[in-house]
């Protein structure tokens, strides 16, 4: 908090935002292009998988390119700001979460494609509050874990106690949805956020061994879901029941193997047309992609995720404080986990969870929180090179 | 800082590891197992509907319709799919029998493929063939299948194309039939396979299996996609079908008509009669005018299916075996319409033409005396009035002649067989090579047909000579039996003296069909070609094209020069007004229309004669050439020759309608417009 930026926070808006000191001159570029690239793509993938049953020719496309405006919107409002302002806000933005969470459980909540973890707004509008739970779950993490044991690089044992009583609240607030890929994505969340912050690699040992131990008691005392028990089960052997639970992942498999290598072109798709995949423009987009664009245009999907990811870790590891690397690295795992499980799924090395791709699946609220967690990346950036 | 550093490095090379592996899976899903996927894509995406091509309508020769197409809504029900269901189709089987009305039970018994444990009625047909549930839905019941056909998967009701036969009963054994494509005939017949709708028929029997390529014509493959609830998204690939020619036949329907009906009344004439066969061919061309067989039956039975029960029947003795036409698979002994052959025998082997012969009521042909029509003495006969009059003693005593020559019981080396030769070459013991299928041979029993047969059964008679017939009751039959085999092990392989007699009376071991009969008299009473009949005349295209016209092949020359088939032609035609016909005709205006014919009655050990009458008609220039024969009908003159002066009344419109103009057969093939309708001649 030095001099210049309070100065520029006196200076007029405009100014502030496109003068030649600005912030904006100073975003990764490389991150903002592959992030542009992805919901470019991921706008004609959610057009071609939703053009054939959506009212109207465009399907749900001008829906979308909304949602990615607001998403980019909120992305630059976040970059702009201080993230070391942001941590002083963390348990507000964490404590509004749960209350989002919380707020799904009461009547206002509502099951949409039988997962109960949406809240009307009206007008066609809703927010899945467990998206923003990651980015609230994320800042709260990165805040506790980030302050160090004097003279050391590890957290306080306190701190981690906390991080662990947070996320566990979230957790079950998620499950009791239930809502499984977003509880796995939220224990991806805070377990990177303990590898990274430098916990000792025997508490992390221990804490794996009680993550096991509570694998072991959520299948043996029936917690899950029948459904995703099953989904488990097909995982292991897809032609346990091809047309129930196998169904989902043999299609995804079909449609993404016959793209081959260059694919049938946009909207070229006979297993998307046909809508042989289900949910093929949120959870199972990656489908579309594999079938219209074939393994080259699948690949580069991939490998723009990828390169979002690899930029996001060169921000964490250029960052000169523990708050903004840990934070970087954090989030760079949440869309590690997300990427590779919602990919992995449907070319089976996953079990199928409902996880959107991130920048690219269908759904307002995702879009939201991956491109604010884009922005936090960004707000890091931009205040390394203009404060280092 | 620097632990955390380092902790994102490894967090890095995970990154790194995980995205390597996303590619690695993407490769080998899309790149090296991409065909197969495309594969599996297809078959998910796709239906392949075939699409029958319309099969072509059989013709008579102006162009009338013998076998046309009506169409008809039937419900079918694919067995395989419903099986694979969850339920195994119960839910669906249950809203079908709301919409058609009929208990559950018996839609699930009609769709279960028969076996040993299976009662009927059961499906009978291929387990890949779509059932058919009910061949009589109306338009409202298909329309609900149709409309909702998510709630139906597996059910079909489409538009199928069914036989329709205007003529009724008439030559229903010689049209044939349809029915499903059998599994066996897939593999067999290359070509079905690919274009196989499930509701498939093949030609069957007569004119529909012998022209049944081009009757078919060509399926088409119509490929739609589908979305995953089967709903079609459009049409990837069409390939139309091809519609079948038609097939103009040389049959009238006229006379069709009128030779069905006689045959029917002659059959209904004669008390025992258990069937009959009546052939019209164009004397000058060995064309197919008509042909019959009784008893007949209504090939409409075939028609969307037919029912167990009913193809037993037809198959059934009781029923008189329906589908077999007994006009190319009836062989009987000829009778005296066989004489026309003897005649040519004899001058063959040397007998004068204008001699006289002697005719006594009884000649000894070996040891034993063959008598002659009642044992009646008719004087010295020209070979004119043997045949006027049907002498049989005058054709023993050549054909043993003949037989004695050829070294009698001790054959000579090298045998003229002049009578067995002869009865060859008028066409008899082999098939005419008509254009049905399964036609019989009939048979010349000739010194080889003797050795052949004895080879055959010499080990059954050897046995029976030693062991007899003790399970028969009859002590004087089973005696008769004993010797009888007794006789036939011995010397079975032996051309007897009698074999001869009776041969040249067209009686004993001889047998014909009515079909050999009536091609030998049409050579016999024009230009003396043997030809191979057909009655398939023209392939036309459905837009009236014509694509081949169907030449009736000359296959042989009878043995006798122009002078000896006028003159026996002469003897014949005075049969209906003087000779053994004249009670049939009786009151025939001959001035009219002269017919000429020989009446036959061959005796069949244990049952009643078989009626016989072979004739052409106008005796001066034949243009047609009629043979009835009802077996167990009596004498040739009181059964099958009033059937055929009943058939020239219809043809020449005596005391009626004529079925013909101008006393001719059709001679020009039908015109049809280019929409495929025929011009009226």
């Amino acid at each position: 908090m030095t001099g210049g930026a309070l100065a520029a926070g006196r200076r007029p808006f405009t100014r502030r935002v496109f003068g030649p000191e600005s912030a904006v001159w100073r975003l990764d570029v490389v991150m903002l292009v592959a992030v542009a690239a992805l919901l470019v793509l991921g706008s004609l993938l959610v057009w071609s998988s939703t053009r054939t049953w959506a009212p109207g020719s465009t399907g749900l496309l001008w829906k979308h390119l909304l949602n990615q405006v607001i998403g980019v919107a909120l992305c630059l409002a976040v970059a702009m700001t201080d993230y070391r302002a942001v941590r002083a806000y963390a348990p507000v933005v964490y404590l509004v979460s749960l209350v989002g969470l919380g707020l799904v459980l009461t009547p206002l909540g509502a099951t949409i494609n039988g997962s109960h973890s949406w809240i009307l707004l009206g007008g066609g509008f809703a927010v899945q509050p467990s998206e923003f739970a990651k980015v609230g779950l994320v800042l709260i993490t990165s805040m506790l874990l980030a302050q160090p044991v004097e003279g050391t690089d590890r957290p306080r044992g306190l701190d981690v106690l906390l991080a662990l009583v947070a996320a566990g609240i979230t957790l079950v607030l998620v499950m009791l949805q239930p809502d499984l890929g977003t509880a796995l994505v939220l224990a991806a969340v805070t377990a990177s956020a303990m590898i990274i912050s430098g916990v000792r690699k025997r508490l992390i040992a221990l804490f794996t061994l009680i993550g096991a131990a509570g694998i072991f008691c959520v299948f043996f005392f029936d917690v899950l879901e029948p459904y995703q028990v099953a989904r488990f089960t097909a995982f292991v052997d897809p032609s346990v029941d091809p047309r129930g639970v196998g169904y989902n992942s043999t299609q995804s498999l079909i449609a993404i193997g016959s793209g081959q290598l260059f694919g049938k072109g946009l909207l070229g798709g006979g297993q998307t047309t046909g809508r042989f995949v289900p949910e093929q423009h949120t959870d199972f987009i990656f489908t579309v992609a594999g079938e219209e664009f074939g393994f080259l245009g699948s690949v580069t999907l991939v490998a723009l995720l990828g390169l979002v990811l690899l930029r996001g870790l060169w921000i964490a590891r250029h960052c000169k404080d523990r708050f903004g690397t840990l934070m970087a690295g954090t989030i760079v795992c949440w869309f590690t986990f997300q990427m590779f499980v919602n990919v992995g799924m449907t070319i089976g090395i996953m079990p199928i969870t409902g996880l959107p791709l991130p920048f690219v699946s269908y759904g307002g609220t995702s879009t939201f929180a991956n491109l604010i967690g884009v922005g936090l990346l960004q707000a890091i950036h931009v205040r390394q090179r203009a404060f280092g | 800082m620097n632990r955390m550093r380092t902790r994102l490095l490894v967090v890095q090379v995970l990154v790194l590891v995980l995205l390597a592996a996303l590619a690695v899976r993407l490769w080998q899903v899309q790149v090296v197992r991409g065909p197969e996927f495309v594969n599996r894509a297809t078959e998910t995406r796709t239906r392949t509907v075939i699409v029958p091509a319309v099969r072509g309508q059989i013709l008579d020769s102006s162009g009338r319709p013998l076998v046309r197409n009506k169409s008809r809504l039937v419900v079918s029900v694919d067995r395989n799919r419903l099986v694979r269901m969850r339920d195994s189709g119960v839910k669906v089987l249950g809203k079908l029998s709301e919409v058609l009305s009929r208990p559950v039970s018996q839609l699930q018994r009609r769709i279960t493929p028969c076996g040993p444990d299976v009662p009927k009625p059961c499906w009978t047909g291929s387990p890949y063939q779509p059932v058919p549930l009910d061949e009589k839905v109306d338009t409202r019941e298909a329309l609900q299948i149709l409309e909702q056909q998510e709630k139906f998967p597996a059910v079909s009701a489409e538009i199928q194309a069914i036989r329709e036969y205007p003529l009724g009963e008439a030559g229903a054994q010689m049209f044939g039939y349809l029915s499903p494509v059998t599994e066996a005939e897939l593999e067999k017949r290359v070509g079905l396979k690919a274009t196989f709708s499930g509701v498939d028929l093949a030609g069957r029997d007569g004119l529909e299996y012998f022209y049944d390529e081009e009757l078919r014509g060509k399926a088409g493959i119509r490929r739609v996609q589908v979305d995953r609830m089967g709903k079609p998204l459009g049409v990837e690939k069409e390939v139309p079908s091809v519609a079948g020619h038609h097939l103009v036949t040389s049959i009238d329907a006229r006379i069709q008509a009128v030779t069905e009906r006689a045959l029917q009344k002659a059959m209904k004439s004669a008390p025992a009669a258990d069937g009959g066969a009546a052939v019209v061919l164009d004397a000058r061309t060995s064309r197919v005018l008509a042909m019959s067989s009784a008893p007949g039956y209504n090939p409409s039975v075939w028609a969307g299916g037919i029912s167990a029960r009913t193809y037993r029947h037809l198959l059934s003795e009781k029923s008189g075996k329906p589908l077999t036409s007994r006009a190319i698979n009836g062989q009987f002994a000829p009778g005296s319409t066989f004489k026309v052959s003897s005649v040519a025998s004899m001058l063959r082997a040397g007998y004068p033409l204008d001699g006289q012969y002697s005719c006594p009521g009884s000649v000894m042909i070996g040891d034993r005396a063959f008598n002659g029509f009642r044992g009646i003495p008719l004087g010295t006969l020209t070979l004119h009035t043997a045949l006027v009059k049907s002498c049989d003693t005058i054709f023993y005593k050549a054909a043993y002649d003949q037989y004695l020559k050829d070294g009698g019981r001790t054959p000579k080396k090298h045998v003229a067989e002049v009578f067995a030769n002869t009865a060859r070459k008028f066409g008899f013991g082999a098939p005419t090579g008509v254009d049905l299928p399964g036609e019989s041979h009939g048979r010349i029993p000739d010194r080889r047909w003797k050795k052949e047969t004895w080879a055959l059964t010499s080990g059954e008679n050897c046995k029976r000579a030693q062991t007899g017939y003790p399970e028969v009751k009859d002590g004087a039959r089973a005696a008769f039996l004993k010797r009888l085999a007794h006789e036939n092990c011995a010397e079975g392989f032996i051309l007897r003296p009698g074999d001869s007699a009776n041969f040249s009376i067209g009686q004993g071991d001889v047998l014909v069909t009515p079909l050999q009969l009536a091609r030998a008299y049409a050579a016999l009473v024009t230009d003396g070609k043997v030809r191979s009949p057909r009655i398939g005349w023209a392939m036309v295209r459905p837009d009236g094209k014509v694509v081949k016209t169907i030449p009736v092949p000359v296959v042989g020359r009878l043995p006798v020069t122009e002078k000896e088939r006028r003159y026996i032609k002469n003897a014949l035609s005075q049969v209906p007004s003087d000779g053994t016909a004249a009670g049939a005709f009786a009151g025939f205006p001959m001035d009219q229309v002269a017919i000429g014919g020989k009446t036959g009655t061959a005796e069949v050990w244990g049952k009643q004669d078989t009626s016989w009458f072979a004739s052409f008609a106008p005796t001066r220039n034949p243009r047609f050439v009629v043979v009835v024969m009802v077996s167990q009908g009596g004498f040739g003159a009181e059964t099958a020759a009033p059937a055929a002066r009943e058939i020239y009344e219809g043809i020449f419109g005596i005391k009626r309608p004529a079925a013909v103009r101008d006393g001719k057969p059709v001679s020009e093939l039908p015109t049809f417009r280019p929409d495929g309708t025929v011009v009226p001649g």
